[in-house]
């Protein structure tokens, strides 16, 4: 069961593809995009086939609608407040919400300074298929860890989610040939959206035409437009 | 049902490009010789309260043709794909969401309707929608000397005396729908889905050809 599934790793699948147990059924966790029905398992999502061990498997694709996950870190656009609930815009199929009690030092006296229009930079703790997602911008020890509302400035934009997965990745290669160019910061939420502040306007533009352009290159190529940016931008 | 040795499974060149469009969630051309469809995906996204399912997602299907309005054919052809997108489509992950997958004819020669269900399963692959199995269409024409004729142009289409559009799942080669037009004996609508059969893996061959085409550049 394993073996099989071992040897497609790395090769693209596509739905409807089928791996059955032959021998005893080994333990093994089934990541997005794969489903275990009865003895087999199936693939629901086009996509490479990823393994991590020792037995997680799941299938990356390049869709751009988000689908929250709890856990999950996202960039919310504020779209209503209404009570003691904010109603966050996360990108899914439906409006997450946010409890004001849920931000670093908020107390019922305390309320947090939060505006209709605002970013809020936050994680899921609800988020299945049959109940409203719920967001906090707390840790579980009541931190805020680089979470809440973004200050001002700075230009959001959306890219697939391939593409914010392979920068969120640890030492991502695209991460590290933009900050040779020119320091910025970068907010990068698991929804898609991606957030840059940079010295000016300018830098920022630049940084975000890179990435949406970035997306279907290899890796020679990227860096030959990033030489080609950084001897014009400097 | 074996097929004769004689009816030549010719299809013509497909063609197909994913993700083409920046709007839609996933977007697909297909073109099937002069046929050509163009189809884009959005959702899961919020439903209107009248259109809501309690425990799966709501599908939306329009086709909008060449010149003109819609009329009664494409309602009926909307039809067609929506069942058999339902029938691929695992909804019942997404409920209380709404899926529209718009269709554009660009060009009709003939088989509009298998164009039409392989733009429509390419786009929802693009999408990343969870599906149980892929389907591709199929059309068959008989002509008056009794030949089939696969994927016939819109002239071979005229002249035949039947025609009939299958869409095919992948994973037992079963019929998943069918639409037919004229009229034929139930052993000539045998030999046209055994047809249809094999010529089915041929199309799911060309997905799985341009789907590992397009992911190359991240492998």
């Amino acid at each position: 069961m394993a073996d099989c599934l071992k040897d497609k790793v790395g090769e693209v699948l596509l739905p409807g593809d089928v791996f059955s147990f032959e021998s005893k059924p080994e333990k093994l966790i089934c990541g997005p995009g794969l489903r275990r029905n009865g003895d087999e398992i199936l693939v629901c999502k086009s996509g490479i086939l990823r393994h991590k061990q020792p037995n997680m498997y799941w299938i990356d694709s390049q869709q751009r609608r988000y689908v929250p996950a709890k856990g999950e870190s996202v960039i919310g656009i504020v779209t209503a407040k209404s009570g003691d609930v904010f109603k966050v815009d996360v990108g899914g199929s439906e409006l997450a919400s946010l409890s004001y009690l849920a931000f670093e030092g908020a107390t019922k006296r305390n309320r947090p300074n939060v505006q209709v229009g605002d970013l809020v930079y936050s994680q899921f703790i609800i988020a299945n298929k049959d109940m409203e997602p719920e967001l906090v911008c707390i840790d579980s020890c009541g931190r805020a860890n680089g979470m809440g509302v973004f200050g001002a400035g700075g230009l959001l934009f959306k890219v697939s989610l391939g593409l914010v997965r392979r920068l969120l990745a640890p030492q991502s290669e695209i991460v590290r040939d933009l900050e040779k160019m020119f320091p910025f910061e970068m907010v990068v939420g698991l929804n898609g959206r991606v957030w840059v502040k940079a010295s000016s306007t300018q830098r920022a533009l630049i940084v975000a035409n890179l990435l949406e352009s970035c997306e279907n290159m290899t890796a020679q190529q990227r860096q030959a437009l990033f030489r080609r940016v950084s001897d014009g931008a400097s | 049902m074996e097929v004769e040795e004689q009816s030549i499974i010719a299809l013509r060149e497909f063609g197909c490009e994913q993700n083409l469009l920046s709007r839609p969630d996933g977007s697909a051309s297909f073109v099937q010789g002069d046929s050509s469809v163009l189809a884009g995906v959005y959702g899961p996204a919020e439903v209107k309260v009248s259109k809501e399912i309690y425990d799966r997602a709501t599908l939306e299907v329009v086709i909008q043709p060449k010149v003109g309005l819609p009329g009664v054919r494409e309602r009926a052809r909307e039809q067609c794909v929506r069942e058999t997108c339902e029938a691929a489509l695992l909804s019942f992950l997404h409920p209380r969401s709404s899926l529209s997958l718009v269709l554009q004819v660009i060009h009709d020669d003939g088989s509009l309707l298998s164009c039409c269900l392989n733009a429509a399963c390419m786009a929802l692959m693009d999408a990343g929608l969870p599906m149980g199995c892929l389907f591709c269409g199929v059309t068959c024409a008989i002509d008056p000397e009794g030949r089939i004729i696969t994927d016939p142009t819109a002239q071979q289409e005229k002249n035949s005396r039947a025609v009939m559009t299958f869409a095919i799942d992948s994973a037992q080669h079963r019929v998943m729908m069918s639409s037919t037009k004229g009229s034929f004996s139930v052993n000539e609508l045998q030999q046209c889905i055994a047809v249809s059969q094999r010529a089915s893996e041929k199309i799911f061959q060309f997905y799985r050809d341009s789907v590992r085409r397009r992911y190359s550049k991240t492998l």
